[in-house]
């Protein structure tokens, strides 16, 4: 294995490194990292937690793709060298570990929560929603914040300010499900990310999405729900929103 | 050294640490809240649970139903005013939740689902298809970008708790990003960092479930309660350790010998029925189904497989409509990990590390015999789990008593002084601590994966489904040889920058700590209940043992381990019956 390290307090740039790893039918690529760390050498960072591919921690950029390396099988990257660097488009911490801060801010920009104008006390019970209005959302709402997405975005790479394919979708998770009405909110959060039209809906993201939760469908009804809002507002300006 | 002044802090940011920082930012909006997570708190481990939450909803039910089934299934060591309230208040927090966004699955006419789950008369698990644990930690920490006064420190590790003049008032804790050790003041310090199944190798658990907040409690001379009972979930996969929800056979899969033999039926747990039958077969709570596959390893009737014997989930009668629709991340994790698809395939599984039901003593408001220091979750002991939890209330649990150590905690705070400047020389303590052991000390002679790995074989060997006095002996020397090597330890990485090494050090620690505390209680009871089961004493003894352990560290090295009564209230000690 090929990994990238960078040692901020060693050197200036990155370097590659290699290791030998044994190959286990069973064994993910994560795998072979945890080999690394525990036999060869203590000292390579990188994050992992469940081992499940739900927790959305150990994202890499495995020979140029952005995979989970939980739930991707070296033997499947046979014979190798197999090339690891951290996840395109974040800033560097540490040999693998990438720096989020930004990603996270992006996702509470969007007001990833219910929003209600008068909410119904908890002793009313429960709102009700159909299986069909579930459904409506359930897609986007199965994102684990593994941000693949954003390093297979061709606009995010060269215009980090892009809110980016993941935030998107969990602002169409929320606008989407019958219990919200915060959809005008959060078009106004949106509609100030230029970004978003420079999306030329390649759709490398759903691609890369190991959960199927569709970022580019998302991005294109957010297109279409907003050139609606923006004809609406140009031919009845005195109508309602 | 710098330091910062919150009024509330949270260690742990998962389910019931949400809950909790929720609860103290609505019970006084003037109160400042930080949440310390080793991880951003989307990644911890609440985000793995599968089946579901129970809580009384249905018209059949009532809580005193729900209270039954978990004394009952907890071989009433389960603390019986803590369970009342907890079936009290499951429901209005389920709906609190519902309110807050969690997508639960829903009935045609919008109300929301439930299914059956081990142990259950009555059908009351909520859930999101099979991704119960996700929906509710995502819904959860969304739902507390929405408060300005929590303050969160993401991928921050705490190694020690601030007390002064007897009560606890914050935390040490280092930035991994930069290394910067720094004191976190506090009025009121909640513990809601998880359990520690890591001290076990062949665990569902998470790499990050280290047990760090019962270590730290521990260390600052709080008991530890009932530690020696440790959850084996009967359905693993068996390489990786992956949890196969109880979902799986609550919707109607059927558990297998090596003969196709429903071998449950031969373990007092009722008759075979072609459609689930609650409190019965394969919806019997988790101990007994894990001491059946011992049974049948024992005959002889399991199948072997490269990484142990197994025996077989049967899903296949399902059907593809109801497997997709029911149990989809089953279906995604049985062809990721097993590569096996359970349309077409029985899936091989076995008993597995899961949950401790054991863990920082509390009273029922998540207050700790420390003041000021208050615990939820799996972390803590409260009791409503006794001697066997069942499926689908911790995740309930967290959010019960996750609410009231913070509507707890707030009120504490709110009558505080300001932490005492003492603190600060105890802080710098502790820095130097790190710096000389870990981060200018080179040349020790032990590493800390061998440590590691020899702790968990001692474990799996000595203190697993079924245990024995001399096993447990061997184990107790085992782990003080451990403790004792663990004096040589360094580490290879002296850097500051995300120096994950440094971290895994200092889980280490904690974790021998938390072994050596399972042992010692484990040996401490001299009978067999719920997930304890001692061959050497096989009975269930109610004369002596209907107690709580509690393990206190001793300067000599050993906890020192009391008994503490048990609450009843109005369930009498009774046989645990399954399967009429």
């Amino acid at each position: 294995m090929e990994v990238l390290r960078y040692r901020p307090e060693e050197e200036a740039e990155p370097t590659w490194e290699s290791f030998e790893v044994p190959v286990h039918p069973e064994w993910m690529v994560l795998d072979g990292l945890n080999h690394i760390k525990d036999q060869l050498d203590g000292t390579l960072s990188y994050r992992w937690a469940c081992r499940m591919g739900v927790c959305g921690s150990c994202g890499m950029m495995v020979n140029g793709r952005p995979v989970l390396t939980c739930a991707t099988y070296l033997e499947s990257l046979l014979p190798g060298p197999l090339r690891i660097e951290p996840l395109s488009g974040f800033p560097v911490i540490r040999d693998l570990v990438g720096d989020i801060t930004d990603f996270m801010g992006k996702l509470s920009s969007v007001k990833p929560w219910i929003v209600r104008d008068t909410e119904k006390p908890v002793e009313d019970g429960e709102y009700l929603q159909t299986p069909e209005e579930l459904a409506e959302y359930k897609q986007y709402s199965m994102c684990i914040n593994c941000m693949l997405c954003y390093a297979a975005c061709p606009v995010y790479q060269i215009e980090p300010e892009f809110i980016g394919p993941a935030a998107i979708a969990l602002a169409q998770r929320y606008n989407m499900d019958s219990r919200d009405e915060g959809a005008q909110e959060r078009m106004d959060v949106l509609a100030q990310h230029e970004g978003i039209w420079g999306c030329t809906l390649v759709g490398e993201c759903s691609e890369v999405c190991p959960k199927k939760v569709d970022p580019a469908g998302a991005i294109q009804r957010y297109k279409v729900s907003a050139s609606v809002d923006f004809f609406k507002s140009v031919l009845m300006p005195w109508g309602e929103r | 050294m710098d330091q910062v002044v919150h009024d509330v802090l949270l260690v742990g940011g998962g389910g019931a640490g949400l809950r909790a920082a929720i609860a103290v930012a609505e019970t006084n909006p003037g109160l400042s809240v930080g949440v310390v997570s080793k991880v951003y708190p989307m990644r911890s481990h609440t985000v793995s649970a599968e089946g579901g939450a129970a809580a009384v909803i249905r018209p059949e039910d009532s809580l005193e139903a729900h209270a039954y089934d978990t004394i009952s299934g907890g071989d009433w060591l389960c603390d019986q005013d803590a369970v009342e309230a907890f079936v009290r208040e499951a429901p209005k927090e389920m709906v609190q939740l519902e309110h807050w966004g969690c997508p639960w699955s829903r009935q045609p006419d919008g109300h929301v689902a439930t299914r059956p789950f081990g142990g259950m008369k009555i059908e009351r698990t909520w859930h999101a298809a099979d991704k119960t644990g996700f929906h509710m930690l995502h819904a959860l920490f969304q739902t507390t970008l929405r408060y300005p006064p929590i303050a969160r420190y993401d991928e921050w590790f705490v190694t020690r708790l601030l007390v002064d003049d007897g009560r606890c008032q914050g935390v040490v804790a280092i930035e991994l990003a930069t290394g910067k050790v720094q004191a976190l003041l506090a009025k009121a310090v909640i513990i809601c960092s998880g359990g520690g199944g890591k001290v076990f190798r062949f665990t569902t658990n998470a790499n990050i479930k280290t047990g760090d907040g019962m270590a730290l409690a521990y260390r600052a001379g709080v008991p530890l309660k009932d530690m020696e009972f440790v959850q084996y979930h009967p359905t693993g996969l068996p390489f990786t350790g992956i949890l196969i929800t109880e979902a799986a056979r609550a919707e109607g899969g059927w558990l297998l010998n090596k003969d196709g033999y429903r071998y449950l039926q031969d373990y007092d747990l009722g008759v075979p029925e072609p459609t689930p039958v609650k409190r019965s077969m394969e919806l019997g709570p988790r101990d007994r189904l894990s001491q059946a596959f011992m049974g049948e390893r024992q005959a002889g009737r399991t199948i072997s497989s490269q990484y142990g014997d197994v025996v077989h989930l049967d899903v296949r009668h399902l059907g593809e409509a109801k497997i997709d629709k029911k149990i989809p991340f089953v279906r995604e994790l049985c062809i990721k990990y097993q590569k096996i698809d359970p349309v077409k395939e029985m899936i091989p599984v076995r008993p597995v590390v899961h949950y401790m039901m054991g863990g920082i003593q509390t009273d029922l408001e998540g207050a700790t015999l420390l003041p000021g220091l208050f615990a939820a979750g799996e972390v803590a002991c409260v009791s409503i789990n006794g001697a066997n939890r069942l499926g689908s209330n911790s995740l309930t649990e967290l959010l019960v008593f996750g609410a009231r150590a913070g509507r707890a905690a707030a009120q504490f705070a709110g009558s505080q002084a300001a932490p005492s400047s003492a603190l600060m020389a105890q802080a710098e303590d502790e820095e130097r601590r790190l710096y000389r052991d870990f981060l200018q000390n080179s040349g020790g002679s032990e590493r800390v994966s061998p440590l590691r790995d020899e702790m968990q074989d001692a474990m799996e060997e000595g203190v697993g489904i079924y245990r024995d006095e001399e096993g447990l002996l061997q184990a107790e020397d085992k782990i003080r040889e451990l403790k004792e090597r663990f004096q040589s330890v360094s580490i290879d990485d002296k850097s500051l920058t995300f120096n994950t090494e440094l971290i895994s050090v200092l889980e280490l620690e904690n974790l021998l700590d938390l072994s050596e505390v399972v042992v010692s209680s484990a040996l401490a009871r001299k009978e067999s209940r719920g997930a304890h089961q001692r061959t050497d004493h096989p009975d269930r003894d109610d004369d002596n043992y209907l107690a709580h352990t509690m393990a206190y560290r001793s300067d000599e090295g050993a906890p020192r381990i009391e008994f503490a009564p048990v609450t009843i209230t109005q369930w009498p000690p009774g046989e645990r019956i399954y399967g009429s």
